[in-house]
């Protein structure tokens, strides 16, 4: 798509586009008369059940917290996308099955486009773009370079992610923790690689393993 | 995905009495649930939160049963060190189900209630006979993933690779219902096309599956779950075997065996249960029952190779108890 230019001269992609329509955070001072006229319930013999179309949450996201308001059927992948403009977590097939949009949730690979925006409320979200230091690449991503683990490159901030989430929940090498070629398989079973690169990615998943005294 | 609105109800009995004049769609961990949303298979107005009730997920050993809550995450299943002892079959099951991501999000009771993958049935253009429509799609169409036993009106097959390793070990199931709680064997939980072609189990509209209990483990009892698929990878089983018995001396003592991916419901295969027991275990006696136990297959165009699997998946289960 072709970019305009802005007042200040620079170049507007399609994403700012995007952006300017979803919104970024809400400012905490508007949400609550948003929420008040959103809110009903439905009456049961048991008492009200309250109902929404809009819902507060807070979401920590790679260290760094924002408030906003976000609808049910918003999912955590679309709120990462195009509302915090993390473009990182890939939208492939967008129904589970591919794990281009895996983040970090609580520490635990998921699916952020099956998980709805507001059950992250509270909960620590990370994504691709917290794994640098600075300019020091996370070990996994080191990895994923010095083994040409990259073919187009799409699906690897979710094997990334994936690889991360369960490096970080073994042992290290002194509690005698050996990885073996069919865990690493099973740990990023859930991501696909159209490319079809996968010796790379295991050869790239056991070294970072070694990398961060895993294996 | 299309907009909805969400209750958050603070407890079961709020659910059980929602209004009839309505219908309400119930959310667990949402990747089932929310596929059908994004395909537009079902529009639901309205979501019910099952994460906003307290105390729905648990494992607990009480009264020498195993009860887990229907909101338990199948991550939290897969790892229970006292479920990886005692009931293999169940354990391996878990691990075997979807991929990391789905599991640590995706719900027992989602799961033994999930919707059937027949993809007529997720194809937003085709109204079948499980939509309310009047035909079976699949009947003539492409068949190669469906039922081979049980089908008559829609031949779906039950997606749930918990449901037969659960029946396996005789679980029971806890419905909470608008007059209280309810419990039934997990193998009377699902039903025929035939009972109902809309759905796959015995829960009406606004009941909810609660938890499932498993009797103590018999301490010389063994259990496995095979499950073959077309790839190495997550997938959907082709078929399975959830098999749990007690093989003494050299002959099989007691045995259940109950078959994922070959009906729309788990499939017990008594015929099978029965050639085995007071029999010797050997090759042929198991290859005989396996082969018998399918006998009654009726399949379609393009699944014929699903009896021969079946056979295989419970050969392969039988033998590894001994
Ligand atoms: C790519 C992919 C691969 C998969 N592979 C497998 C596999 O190999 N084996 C397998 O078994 N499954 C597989 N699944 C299915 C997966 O396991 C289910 O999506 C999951 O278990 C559903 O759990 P959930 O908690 O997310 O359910 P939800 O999506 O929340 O609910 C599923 C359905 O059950 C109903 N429901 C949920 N909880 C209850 C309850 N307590 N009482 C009454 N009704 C309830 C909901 O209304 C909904 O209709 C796969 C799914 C995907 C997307
Ligand atoms: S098998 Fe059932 S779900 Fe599939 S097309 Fe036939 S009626 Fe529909």
């Amino acid at each position: 798509m072709g970019t305009k230019q802005n007042k200040k001269g620079k170049a507007y992609t399609r994403r700012d586009f995007l952006k300017g329509f979803g919104g970024g955070a809400i400012g905490a001072a508007v949400v609550p008369k948003i929420l008040a006229q959103e809110s009903a319930s439905i009456e049961t013999k048991k008492g009200k059940i309250p109902v929404c179309s809009k819902k507060q949450v807070t979401l920590t996201v790679n260290g760094e917290k924002y408030t906003l308001v976000v609808e049910p059927q918003e999912t955590l992948l679309d709120v990462l996308r195009e509302r915090l403009n993390l473009t990182g977590t890939k939208k492939t097939c967008n129904q589970g099955e591919c794990g281009g949009c895996t983040v970090l949730l609580d520490d635990e690979p998921v699916y952020s486009c099956l998980y709805l925006a507001f059950r992250a409320d509270g909960k620590d979200i990370r994504t691709i773009e917290g794994l640098a230091e600075k300019e020091n690449l996370h070990p996994v991503q080191q990895a994923f370079i010095d083994t040409d683990a990259y073919q187009c490159g799409f699906c690897a901030p979710g094997f990334i992610m994936s690889t991360v989430g369960y490096l970080e929940t073994q042992g290290n090498s002194q509690s005698n923790m050996k990885l073996n070629m069919e865990d690493i398989k099973t740990a990023i079973s859930g991501n696909i690689c159209r490319c079809g690169n996968y010796d790379q990615i295991y050869k790239a998943v056991a070294e970072a393993a070694k990398k961060m005294g895993r294996s | 995905m299309k907009e909805f609105k969400l209750a958050q109800p603070q407890n079961l009995a709020q659910v059980t009495s929602l209004p009839s004049d309505q219908r309400y769609f119930l959310m667990a961990g949402g990747t089932d649930l929310l596929d059908e949303i994004k395909n537009e298979i079902i529009d639901p107005g309205v979501v019910v939160d099952l994460k906003s009730i307290p105390d729905l997920a648990y494992i607990r050993s009480t009264d020498e049963k195993i009860r887990i809550g229907a909101m338990t995450r199948v991550s939290e299943l897969a790892e229970n060190s006292t479920i990886k002892t005692n009931y293999p079959v169940l354990h391996e099951a878990a691990l075997s189900l979807a991929t990391p991501q789905l599991q640590n999000v995706g719900t027992v009771g989602g799961n033994l209630c999930q919707r059937p993958r027949c993809w007529y049935y997720r194809d937003p253009q085709v109204e079948c006979r499980k939509k309310g429509g009047s035909r079976c799609y699949a009947a003539r169409g492409r068949n190669r993933y469906h039922a081979i036993l049980g089908g008559g009106i829609c031949h779906i097959v039950y997606p749930s690779d918990l449901a037969p390793a659960l029946i396996s070990l005789d679980a029971e199931a806890t419905i909470a219902t608008a007059n209280g709680d309810r419990t039934v064997p997990l193998e009377e939980f699902y039903t025929l096309p035939r009972v109902d072609v809309r759905k796959e189990n015995i829960l009406k509209a606004n009941e909810i599956l609660k938890e499932v209990k498993i009797p103590p483990s018999k301490n010389e009892g063994k259990s496995t779950y095979v499950k073959l698929k077309e790839r190495g990878t997550w997938d959907f089983a082709l078929v399975s075997a959830a098999v749990c018995g007690i093989v003494s001396g050299n002959t099989f003592k007691d045995i259940k065996i109950v078959l994922g991916g070959v009906a729309p419901i788990p499939w017990r295969l008594e015929k099978a249960e029965n050639l085995l027991k007071g029999n010797p275990v050997t090759d042929d006696v198991v290859k005989q029952a396996a082969k018998e136990a399918l006998s009654d297959a009726r399949p379609l165009k393009e699944n014929a190779y699903k009896q021969d699997l079946a056979a295989i998946a419970v050969s392969r289960a039988v033998l590894s108890l001994v």
